[in-house]
């Protein structure tokens, strides 16, 4: 009996290719506690270690006594910056040109910073002996605001660099100086404004936050005496950066170094950077010749490994009187704390903040960003953004904001007014950006018309009007264009080494398929989208398509995952494998059918012989005839690699509108709605593509409405606890609603644009301008983050708000 | 050191091991008993992601010692499917798309089991305040809500089968 | 964050926990629900060398109605005060409040006992407790003794209870005849103490305020009674200028600590808030 002939659409959707919004192929194993995180690995003989940590945030250390702790029964060794310094290891360079202290040497610059670390039988012990290591402080002047960081008789905070006029990225002006770094045109932005009729400035402050995983950052080394091959399980979104960093840093060579990203517990920029308990940890391996686990602590966690932001903005905008953007300024402090340990691209000590002119056509374009150490954690990571492009569409936004307010447009007018036409892509912004694709207008309308913002507005203007209502109701409107996938290595590297990604796919006879990445998924379900494409592209189910990342030894080298770069930049090394797997195949189906390939076409998983459906080879026949008998003069074999290199960045918008009603009587706030569009050009999986936006609205929500690292003088930093440290619980997140426009990215293999960030950066801004909508009737024009219902209250009180 | 015998009933085995009266809950099954489900996110009672089962009742169990299970039933996210079968939270995670790192997944599902079992039929805002002592980073909880919801009507259908 | 070392005791009835106490000493510290002092034990801001755990001291848990007593048992946890039908019937304030307190599995845990016994007045029970005129049952080395909540909280982290004492029952009465009652609480996110909470039960007799309680939350030293505030309203018929005059009163006796979240001026404007919404909420809720 013949099986019934399968229409195309049923080839189509058996595939559960691109478009498809399939379930996740890794679910299976976390749904039933069987994820593999770096702390359920046990390796037999492992030891614990664990840190000591400076109680104050700028002192000398007079004396360190390790006598009572190695006295603890069980404790194998205690290590500071003098035991390392033989090594040469007490020291490392960080991603930024500075370098870090690994374990604090002589002085300490931060509060919570490494001093010792402990290696002792079971993590208990290493407690015991962790409180029974004893230091002496001698305590000095602590700088934690970066402006008085750069007053002329400010502590000398970094005294290793003595004398030091030229750092990573130019000249030094004074000892707590970094960089100064610019992009744009200085003189024709000044022309701008000295022609405008029309200028606004405001200042600002992005808070320092951190992107605070469920999973804190830890590893297991191991290191084998005999083979002299070291092997490291770590929580780390670039497995192939950190064994070059390694490699480097331990003498090992690389090939014996394999560093495995194992099941990660989320990411978001916390676990891109290396941190001194990974080096220690290894150190303390190949002291040792025993396997050393490092799990790093809540409290640890929110101290000193990767905050984000810190930067102290301000923003000027030209205009002419009917709200034509001219020119756009921006000057910028950026507090990096201790040590530069910014996870950017190697020639941007900003990162890509230079996107700060926005969707906006902008003719004339200036920004400087000036980086300072202060007595704080080192950091500077992007949290679920790309590199600082939080900070540039906070600063744009808000400036479009208190620009409409100055001219009293609505925020949608103006926009409207301002975008950059669809028409006018690939667009070369002021900074030199070139823009692939957008339709911001399209999805501007689209928006409004959803939520029916002149219904919002005209109850507003009536609640407004009423004394005894209770709220103050207030709208914000954000339309921001985000940069994604570094990028081309012309210009983006980190250590030198091109940010590239790579994909290699083999298929086997049976004609099922694994393919190996550079990149590492922390929770974005590359397992499951990956597969997709590569679905589509090679007519093969992705359910029978395995997708491996993250152990240095069988993946490809690749930069990682961060700055929404998987799809942009490795998922094009994926379909650009698959394309060169299906041009063999090609050959291979023409053999097999006895024509020329260019008799054959394509369809959804075979090549047929053109005008005859009944003649065809699929994938599957073909991938077995690619072990058996490939055409005289062919491999045999079916497999391929791909290494990626982006010709441009990709650049997702969206159109974000949130309503907020503020209790007059607390200052608390309630998000009543909050409408996300999203245009990320081609979608895989609009399920996952769902799931990524509810996920990165809600750390926006986090970030914008409640999340702070707050210093006292002495540099303590108050609330590093989940009680202080706002994560919302389901209910305090609002609900969410989503919708989309597409727009293919026309540089990308497949026209996708990476999504996973665009919510985190395009709701920020919108909670601020909803917040200072509410009180933009009594001419506030911007309230600092995070939008907590004390410090609203102290709004209301300034301003004379009472219920 | 102040080591017990301390005998309970874990997912269903009935076990007796030594431990020392220190013994965090979570540390003794993740490192004592191999059970990694139950995760440590930040050791303070906050984020719920070693929630695990005691006598009928969600507990943290970071903040619970292992001499106190003594004499217990205790039931992990590893005990949760019945012979192979997913339990009808695991399958609604799943299919709802309630996880993205899976890391505070043991925990939603173990505090889904048992609230849905003292609530067979919530409404959405009980089910939100029900997985309150359960921190997420990655969902922003719309989907697990919903998966608590498909999870409410697949135990109702199986009740009426059985009934 | 590992705790320090101590040896483990779990007696079986509360005169065996007081005898535990009373030879163990200073060095002992009682487990109940174990969210405040575990936390504590990690950060090493408490080592006791013994822990004395009345989790398995059945007479501790549950409610028992002697009279026109409702005898609360120490250990009774929150969600079994939640669930429990005759505070629902007769106090339920308690019932409400107490699905204020932490999150769901902490409420499996943490006991009003605990909550009342710890002295911190960022704890509701304490308010709570005054708002209800309840009598704390104290086990000691001397048998047992009543005092009342009026006279239990003296200070922060200072209660009536020695070292070696165990709370063992709370005893609430009914609630007058369709009284009306509200726990409003400010707090950042579930799981939060209180920025500011104010308790209030009130009966009403011919439209007038025959019975007014008003208690505070985590606005001084203690949890605190709003005598003054009370007075405005009793033998009144309440309108809103009354009630705002007894917020202002209530603001008057607030002395709260500085933290993240607020100052002393926010906290205090805060509890007037508070008062003032518990009140008309209480009010609506008269029979």
């Amino acid at each position: 009996m013949n099986a019934p002939v399968k229409t195309p659409e049923e080839r189509k959707a058996e595939l559960q290719g691109m478009g498809d919004s399939r379930l996740r192929k890794e679910d299976a194993r976390f749904i039933q506690g069987k994820g593999q995180y770096c702390d359920d690995i046990k390796l037999p003989g492992m030891l614990h270690m664990d840190i000591v940590r400076s109680p104050v945030a700028h002192g000398r250390i007079k004396k360190i006594n390790k006598d009572p702790a190695m006295a603890i029964p069980g404790v194998h060794a205690v290590l500071t910056a003098d035991d390392l310094k033989p090594l040469n290891l007490h020291w490392m360079p960080t991603l930024a040109g500075d370098v870090a202290a690994v374990l604090a040497d002589e002085k300490v610059h931060f509060q919570m910073q490494e001093v010792a670390i402990v290696i002792a039988d079971d993590r208990y012990i290493a407690a015991d002996a962790v409180e029974a290591v004893e230091v002496e402080y001698e305590e000095l002047s602590v700088v934690i605001d970066p402006y008085k960081a750069l007053e002329p008789d400010a502590p000398v905070l970094r005294e290793d660099l003595a004398g030091k006029t030229e750092g990573a990225h130019g000249p030094r002006d004074h000892h707590n100086h970094i960089f100064t770094w610019e992009a744009g045109d200085k003189s024709a932005a000044d022309d701008a404004f000295a022609n405008a009729p029309v200028t606004v400035s405001q200042h600002m402050h992005y808070p320092r936050v951190h992107p605070c995983p469920l999973e804190t950052c830890g590893c297991v080394a191991s290191f084998d005496p005999v083979k002299g091959e070291l092997t490291t399980w770590m929580t780390s979104q670039a497995p192939h950066v950190v064994r070059t960093v390694v490699s480097m840093l331990s003498g090992v060579p690389e090939s014996k170094v394999r560093i495995i990203s194992p099941d990660i517990g989320g990411g978001f920029g916390n676990k891109v950077g290396v941190y001194p308990g990974y080096v220690c940890a290894i150190v303390s391996s190949i002291v040792l010749g025993r396997p050393v686990k490092w799990s790093e602590d809540r409290m640890e966690n929110i101290s000193t490994t990767a905050f984000a932001r810190d930067y102290h903005m301000d923003g000027h905008l030209a205009a002419t009187e009917d709200g034509k953007i001219l020119g756009l300024k921006v000057d910028v402090v950026a507090d990096h704390g201790a040590f530069d340990a910014c996870a950017d691209p190697t020639k941007f000590p900003a990162g890509l903040f230079h996107i700060c002119s926005g969707s906006y056509d902008i003719p004339a374009a200036h920004c400087s960003v000036k980086g300072v150490y202060t007595n704080k954690a080192p950091g500077g990571v992007a949290y679920r953004c790309s590199f600082r492009v939080t900070e540039a569409v906070y600063l744009i936004e808000r400036m479009v904001d208190v620009l409409a307010q100055k001219l009293d447009m609505d925020k949608a007018e103006i926009r409207r007014k301002n975008f950059i036409r669809k028409e006018q892509f690939p667009y070369t912004s002021a900074f030199g950006f070139e823009y692939d694709s957008g339709d911001y207008h399209t999805a501007l309308e689209k928006v409004l018309d959803a939520v029916d913002y002149d219904a919002l507005r005209a109850e507003q203007e009536q609640k407004r009007s009423d004394p005894n209502c209770p709220t103050l109701m207030g709208i914000g409107l954000v339309t921001f264009t985000e940069i994604v996938g570094a990028g081309p290595s012309k210009i983006c590297d980190i250590l030198g080494v091109g940010m590239f990604d790579s994909c290699e796919i083999r298929i086997h006879p049976t004609g099922s398929a694994i393919a190996r990445m550079g990149t590492i998924t922390q929770g974005q379900g590359h397992q499951t989208t990956y597969a997709q494409i590569i679905a589509s592209e090679l007519g093969i189910p992705s359910e029978v398509i395995q997708v491996e990342e993250g152990d240095t030894s069988t993946a490809p080298y690749g930069l990682g995952t961060y700055g929404s770069r998987s799809t942009p930049v490795a998922g094009a090394a994926i379909a650009m494998a698959a394309r060169k797997i299906h041009a063999k195949a090609k050959k291979i189906a023409a053999h097999l059918l006895e024509v020329a390939e260019g008799d054959l076409d394509w369809e959804i998983d075979r090549f047929k012989v053109r005008g005859n459906d009944e003649q065809f080879k699929t994938m599957a026949d073909i991938a077995w005839a690619a072990y058996n008998q490939p055409p005289e003069g062919l491999e045999p074999g079916l497999e391929a690699v791909h290494y990626y290199d982006p010709p441009n960045f990709t650049y997702p918008f969206g159109i974000y509108l949130c309503v907020v009603d503020i209790d007059k009587g607390t200052g608390e706030s309630s998000i009543r709605r909050f409408y996300a569009l999203d245009d990320c050009g081609t979608r895989i999986n609009p399920m996952i593509i769902d799931g990524q936006i509810h996920g990165g609205l809600t750390e926006g929500f986090a970030v914008a409405m409640g999340q702070q690292m707050p210093f006292d003088e002495q540099g303590n930093l108050m609330g590093n606890t989940l009680m202080d440290y706002f994560l919302p619980t389901a209910v305090e997140t609002p609900t969410w609603e989503t919708d989309y426009t597409v727009t293919p990215s026309p540089h990308h293999p497949i026209g996708a644009k990476g999504v996973a960030e665009s919510p985190h950066v395009g709701s920020i801004p919108t909670f601020t301008s909803a917040v200072v909508d509410a009180f933009s009737h009594l001419g506030v024009t911007h309230i600092d983050m995070p939008h907590t219902a004390y410090r609203i209250w102290k709004k209301l009180k300034e301003e004379g708000v009472q219920l | 050191m102040a080591k017990q015998i301390v005998k309970m009933n874990l997912n269903g085995q009935e076990i007796e091991q030594l431990v020392d009266s220190r013994t965090l809950l979570v540390h003794f099954l993740r490192e004592q008993m191999n059970l990694t489900g139950a995760h440590i996110g930040c050791e303070t009672s906050h984020c719920g992601a070693c929630t695990v089962d005691i006598d009928g009742e969600s507990v943290k169990a970071c903040t619970h010692l292992a001499v106190q299970c003594d004499g217990c039933e205790v039931k992990t996210v590893e005990g949760l499917a019945d012979g192979g079968i997913l339990h009808a939270v695991q399958e609604a995670f799943y299919e709802e798309h309630g996880l993205q790192c899976g890391y505070c997944t043991p925990g939603m599902l173990m505090t889904s089991y048992r609230f849905l079992q003292n609530n067979p039929n919530p409404t959405e805002d009980e089910i939100r305040v029900g997985l309150s002592g359960n921190l997420c980073r990655c969902t922003g909880y719309q989907n697990i809500v919903k998966a608590v919801k498909s999870a409410a009507v697949k135990l109702q259908q199986k009740e009426s089968a059985t009934a | 964050m590992i705790p320090p070392s101590f040896e483990y005791h779990r007696p079986s009835s509360v005169e065996e926990a007081v005898g535990l106490l009373s030879s163990l000493g200073s060095e002992a510290k009682i487990l109940a629900g174990g969210h405040s002092l575990l936390p504590m034990m990690k950060l090493r801001f408490a080592e006791p060398e013994h822990l004395v755990d009345i989790n398995r001291i059945p007479e501790l848990k549950g409610v028992r109605v002697v009279g026109d007593n409702i005898i609360i048992g120490a250990m009774t946890s929150e969600n079994a005060v939640i669930a429990d039908p005759v505070l629902n019937e007769k106090v339920p304030l308690l019932p409400e409040a107490a699905k204020l307190i932490a999150d769901p599995q902490v409420r499996n845990r943490g006991t009003i006992g605990g909550d009342i016994a710890h002295g911190d007045p960022a704890n509701d029970h304490p308010a709570l407790a005054l708002a209800c005129d309840a009598i704390m049952t104290i086990a000691g080395p001397n048998g047992t003794r009543q005092v009342p909540a009026s006279e239990f909280f003296l200070g922060t982290y200072w209660t009536a209870l020695e070292e070696t004492d165990i709370l063992t029952e709370i005893t609430v009465k009914a609630f007058p005849q369709g009284a009306g009652y509200a726990y409003k609480k400010l707090k950042r996110k579930t799981g939060d103490w209180a920025t500011a909470a104010c308790a209030v039960v009130v009966a009403l007799s011919g439209g007038s305020v025959s019975h007014i309680r008003i208690t505070l939350t985590n606005l001084g030293p203690t949890a605190l009674r709003a005598h003054d505030a009370e007075s405005v309203l009793m033998g009144q018929s309440v309108n809103d200028d009354l009630i705002r005059q007894a917020a202002a009163k209530a603001m008057e006796i607030c002395d709260p600590a500085e933290d993240l979240r607020g100052d002393a001026e926010y906290k205090t404007a805060m509890a007037g808030q508070m008062v003032q919404r518990a009140i008309n909420e209480a009010l609506a809720k008269v029979s």
